[in-house]
């Protein structure tokens, strides 16, 4: 078979969403967020809710998130996303709204903000992605570092005693009343995208339907700061990320009572 | 002639948000301006007007919703106290950076740290020279009456859209506490979403509509060339307010041999103090600050060249009296009054204070 019967618009299965700018991701070679930025916009095109649809990005990695995506975005301070999302969902009850934020903003310094847009119920959807490190900073120790892991900051390694320890904020934003779906997935095969997409379309259904908020956490990757290649920090985030951080849904209202939340066994 | 009511300072705050449309208020209690959440929660305007009402987890947090809403281009508000403000500072300062309309009401009380709930105008340095990080500035406007509290909140809101900027009502606990007769203004109604676009669609994230591409607000700019160029067009909106929007009072100026400045409650007791020393015998004229940025620079650079001296009094221990020295110059002795701490200086201390320290120095 010739190349230009393979590359043919006949053949064509899969191209890039328009919700997608043109522009190049400032993103490492291997990081998570260019996955979960293409999801987001398959998932708001797929739902056609583009012209309603407000995103709130980070400080953090992320904090250009609004240069990929063909929709209407707010900048946040650093932790500040839910509480920016609260105003402009609040006053704006027939909109859209999402954050996207990673885990030093959203479990660090804007643990106040998340869980309390979450118990109050804001109607949106919060996508969170935890790579257990900060990366933009240059590597340093997160609230979701493991044990032991090695970090600018930990540089022996996260120690309990100096440290604390590594912080389940899903498992606590799932025991919240005002959270209506809660969900853990990952983005580092093509079944577990395919998996996180339909948790994002889910998600966004449940803030359209006014159902309170819907967390979808994304356990990533940081290949540059964790110093892998992405091959290998994929295959370190399956190996010590998934055994404390464990996938799959820890509530879903759609299905349970929003209050008989069961915590994930591990 | 709209209704006339007896309300305390901070209850009208809350009375003339609901009548000037706004669409959003997100505050936090603190003593001395509670009462402005309170009478919000209980007028219910969500029934009324569709007004949203909340008391967000912290100032950090309200304020950041207050960034939310104003960056859909609605009317937004909120209200807090010296160490709320505090806590707010940063959400402030990405406010200014992204260029957002709203309006900030700072019922101040005595600090520094957790202080006192007496009032004081001591957080005039804050308010008008940053609190947050970076170059910026608010429109600060403060009232001396509670009329003026009612007056300012629409103003406040019109300055604010006008430049796309924060707005803040600097007043203080004497004016937030005290009751006095206040003619309300006429409702007017929230904008719709339409009123909306068609005002500002060419900035707020409302939901991209098909006959406009995506809008962003941000206050980041990693390019630096690009970002002295914001700073520099940020620099350019001050200086537009200082030309178009200072405001001020000037109470029997015309004769005057010293003058008073001062703001806020502090301009009432030197209303009486202006009395008191003209029944000595000297003439003295008041200047009222009413808007403390822009500031009044050039009358009272006006009236430096005919008075022989001027005393800044302030519930502080002398912030504007920087600013006053500015703007006269050398030629005149500026001098400051001041107390601290939540006391109220009487209108015969401000008498005594100019005889010792501009007429008998």
């Amino acid at each position: 078979m010739e190349l230009a019967d393979i590359i043919n618009p006949n053949n064509l299965v899969y191209e890039k969403p328009k919700l997608l700018t043109e522009n190049t991701m400032h993103y490492c070679p291997g990081c998570s967020h260019g996955v979960i930025h293409r999801l987001l916009a398959e998932v708001i095109e797929d739902m056609g809710i583009q012209d309603k649809t407000i995103g709130v990005s980070p400080v953090g990695c992320a904090v250009f998130a609004y240069n990929y995506l063909e929709i209407d975005w707010q900048e946040a301070a650093h932790g500040r996303a839910p509480a920016v999302a609260t105003g402009i969902s609040r006053t704006n009850p027939n909109k859209v709204v999402f954050t996207y934020q990673g885990d030093g903003d959203l479990a660090s310094i804007g643990t106040a903000e998340i869980m309390h847009a979450c118990n109050r119920g804001e109607n949106m959807v919060v996508i969170f992605v935890n790579n257990g490190i900060y990366g933009m900073t240059g590597g340093q120790m997160a609230p979701t570092t493991l044990l032991g892991q090695v970090t600018a900051t930990t540089p022996n390694g996260r120690d309990a005693g100096r440290n604390g320890y590594p912080l389940r904020i899903t498992e606590l934003i799932a025991q919240l009343p005002g959270t209506s779906y809660v969900t853990r997935q990952s983005v580092h095969t093509p079944a577990t995208i395919r998996k996180c997409k339909k948790a994002i379309a889910k998600a966004f259904q449940a803030a359209i339907d006014k159902k309170g908020t819907s967390f979808v956490e994304v356990v990533s990757t940081c290949n540059m700061n964790w110093k892998m290649t992405p091959v290998k920090a994929n295959e370190w985030m399956v190996e010590n990320m998934f055994p404390f951080y464990v996938p799959g849904d820890l509530k879903d209202s759609s299905k349970n009572d929003p209050e008989s939340y069961t915590p994930l066994k591990n | 002639m709209g209704e006339l009511r007896l309300m305390k300072g901070n209850e009208v705050i809350a009375e003339a948000a609901i009548r000037c449309g706004c669409d959003g208020y997100f505050g936090y209690p603190i003593t001395p301006q509670s009462e402005v959440m309170e009478t919000l929660m209980d007028r219910e305007p969500w029934n009324e007007t569709g007004m949203v009402v909340l008391q967000a987890e912290s100032e950090i947090a309200s304020i950041h919703m207050v960034h939310g809403a104003a960056g859909s281009g609605k009317k937004v508000l909120t209200s807090s106290s010296s160490p709320g403000i505090s806590l707010m500072a940063e959400g402030i300062s990405y406010l200014a950076g992204a260029e957002l309309p709203c309006l900030i009401v700072n019922v101040q009380r005595g600090g520094p740290g957790l202080g006192t709930i007496q009032p004081s105008q001591a957080d005039y340095w804050q308010s008008t020279k940053g609190g947050g990080h970076g170059d910026y500035r608010l429109i600060v406007l403060a009232p001396s009456s509670v009329q003026e509290m009612n007056d300012f909140v629409e103003l406040g809101f019109q300055l604010a859209f006008k430049y796309r900027n924060p707005a803040m009502i600097l007043t203080d606990g004497v004016i937030g506490q005290m009751m006095e007769k206040v003619v309300l203004a006429d409702y007017i109604p929230r904008l719709t979403d339409e009123e909306i676009n068609e005002k500002y669609g060419s900035w707020v994230t409302n939901g991209r509509k098909h006959n406009r591409q995506r809008n962003i607000i941000t206050s980041l700019e990693m390019d630096s060339v690009r970002m002295e160029n914001n700073n520099l067009r940020l620099q350019k909106k001050y200086a537009r307010m200082e030309e178009e929007d200072v405001l001020f009072e000037e109470i029997l100026c015309e004769d005057a041999e010293y003058l008073l400045v001062a703001f806020g409650s502090s301009a009432r007791i030197c209303q009486k103090a202006v009395d008191q020393a003209r029944e000595k015998g000297i003439k003295v004229g008041l200047l009222r600050p009413i808007t403390l940025f822009p500031f009044p620079q050039k009358p009272i650079a006006k009236l430096a060249k005919q008075v022989k001296g001027m005393l800044v009094v302030e519930m502080n221990a002398g912030q504007m009296v920087e600013d006053v020295k500015l703007a006269a110059g050398c030629a005149i002795p500026v001098v400051h009054f001041g107390r601290m701490g939540g006391i109220i200086p009487s209108p015969g201390e401000v008498v005594e204070a100019l005889e010792q320290k501009l007429i008998g120095g």
